[in-house]
Parts: structure tokens; sequence; C-alpha cells
């Protein structure tokens, strides 16, 4: 599993690597390692799965994905694992989790994320879904994010004394 | 607005980038373009927020432990309240959705104790009980999100 030095790289390059002709470099420098180490236990991590992939992070919402729904499903826990499987292999889902139901007020036990440039788009994605899941699909909704009160990148969290400064809308995180 | 080098950068690059010496220059030499268009190239998309960064993404709870956190709150308070929540650095996402429940967190820690912890001091400085969803399954294959970026 994971060592010391994994931790480190990811920690380093959480914020992005480095726009420099020779980023692997720059990140070995900053930890005392060497470009090689770097490299080898990026990939090491990724065919592990601990990186589930290396690229460009998009913003969705500043490239014109203004419509974004967290769709929300109550699946047969019989059927959960299936029709995950079966929503996550969707082009326009970019997460799609199972989580706990709190009943009585919330009976919903599959997330899915829809992203679209216009309302109709969505509504014609979260349909396809319905379709998908048909009889398996015991109720749904849908929440439309008004604000985005803080976004940052991953953080391994609970090491940094202080806080972190206060959120504005369309917040982002750039330094580590 | 994007040129084509922005939109080949944003849509090929997001699962394959280079573990080379010089991924920039790699990048270059695929799309025929020099190393240094392809930096300020991306520099560009960062410095405007068309991507929050470029490298390695993470799955949840491979590394530490998350949960996706639920409140109720009136809506003259939101603000206020939210702005408590984003103030823990163990908090990295931080949504209002149009719904009952309509403040959505996500809570990073680094082990479940720690996450409890800052769950309850959540609750203890808002007053407001806090619907703990955390993942139970991940059923998603990332290979990026496809972007229609023709009719910018």
């Amino acid at each position: 599993m994971l060592d010391e030095t994994d931790r480190k790289i990811i920690q380093a390059t959480q914020a992005g690597l480095p726009l420099t002709p020779q980023p692997y470099q720059t990140i070995a420098e900053q930890l005392g390692l060497t470009s090689d180490d770097v490299m080898m236990r990026l990939s090491a991590m990724q065919n592990s799965g601990i990186i589930r992939r290396i690229g460009a992070v998009p913003n969705h919402y500043k490239l014109g994905y203004r419509f974004n729904g967290m769709t929300v499903w109550n699946i047969p826990d019989e059927f959960i694992d299936e029709m995950g499987q079966k929503v996550g292999q969707l082009v326009f889902v970019s997460h799609c989790y199972h989580r706990p139901r709190h009943l009585p007020e919330w009976p919903y036990n599959l997330f899915a994320m829809v992203h679209g440039k216009t309302q109709q788009e969505v509504d014609k994605q979260i349909q396809q879904i319905s379709d998908l899941l048909d009889d398996y699909n015991l109720g749904s909704d849908v929440l439309y994010s008004t604000k985005i009160l803080k976004k940052t990148g991953f953080r391994t969290g609970g090491r940094a004394g202080g806080r972190s400064p206060k959120a504005t809308p369309q917040a982002r995180n750039r330094n580590p | 607005m994007l040129t084509t080098l922005h939109k080949q950068l944003l849509n090929d690059y997001q699962h394959n980038f280079p573990l080379s010496a010089r991924p920039y220059q790699d990048i270059a030499d695929a799309l025929d373009v020099t190393e240094a268009d392809v930096l300020s190239a991306l520099t560009e998309l960062n410095d405007n927020n068309f991507i929050s960064r470029i490298g390695p993404v993470i799955p949840p709870n491979h590394i530490g432990v998350s949960a996706l956190v639920a409140m109720s709150v009136p809506e003259q308070q939101l603000q206020t309240v939210a702005d408590k929540i984003s103030a823990y650095p163990e908090v990295n996402h931080n949504y209002e959705r149009e719904h009952r429940f309509n403040l959505w967190f996500v809570v990073i820690a680094s082990d479940t104790e720690h996450l409890c912890t800052v769950i309850d001091a959540i609750e203890q400085e808002t007053s407001y009980k806090a619907m703990q969803l955390p993942m139970l399954d991940d059923f998603f294959i990332d290979l990026g999100f496809k972007l229609d970026l023709n009719n910018d």
C-alpha cells in the first residue's frame, strides 16, 4: 500500500503539476527524490487504482455546463450493484455512488451527477437514466446547485493547523 | 475564447497525461505545436479557471475517509452556517442546493474517528443536524468527461 513517500507525492501534486518543462523533476526536487522515483511511483499508484487518472480536470461550469444536477434514486438493495454499474457507464454522468438511505426523510441510495449546457439537455439525461432503471426505480429526485460555497481540490485534511480562507462563489484553492 | 489547442488539451488529456521527463514536449509533438505553446495554453486554461488543475485524480476514500453531509438550514441563516462549515479545512466542497436539504458538503479526514469528530463539531457549532451519506460503493469508471466545445 501507500508509504510516506507516495503520500508526499500525492500531496505535492494535488494542486496540479507544475507548468514547467520538467514537472516531475520540479516535484522531485521539492521532495528530495529523483524524477524517475516520482514517475515510477505515480505509475504504480495509477496501476493499483490509488490514482484514477492523470490529466486535466475541467471546470464544467466555466466551460458552459451551467446545469449540474445531483440525481438521486431509490433502488432495491439487491439490484444496486447492477443498476449502479449501468448508470456509471453513461457518458454524461460524472460521479455515481451508492450511499446509505436515511429513512424516512431520505429514501435514495444511488447518486449520479449529470452535467448539461441547458435545462433541456439535463432533463433528457435524467429521462435516459430513468428509462435505463425502469422498474428498478422506486422513486427519484434531482437537486440543482444554486451556489458553490466552497470548492477545493483533494486534501487529506486535519493536518493543517489553521483554517482556510472564507469561501466565495466559485472559489478555488490553487496553492498547496 | 478557446482555441483549437485549448480544446484538444481539454478533451484529449483528461486521462493520458504523459509520465515522462518532458510531458509537455510529448503533448506538443503529438499535437504538432511547440512545448511553449502547450505550456502557455495550459497556463491560460488554468488562469481563466477552465481547468482546476492538471494532475493526478484520486478517487474518494482511497486516501483518508470522506462523507457527503446534508443539512436542512433556514434560508436566512444559510450563508452564516455555510461560512462556518467552509472554514473547516476538512470540508472541501460546499454547495447550496434547491431542496429541503439545502446545504451539501464533503468532509475528508485522515480516519473515521477524525471524520466523526469533525462532523460532531460542525453539528455543535451550527446546531443543525448533519445527515451523513458516506460512499458505500463507487460505480464510476473515470475516463474523463467528453466536453462539447464546438458551439462556444
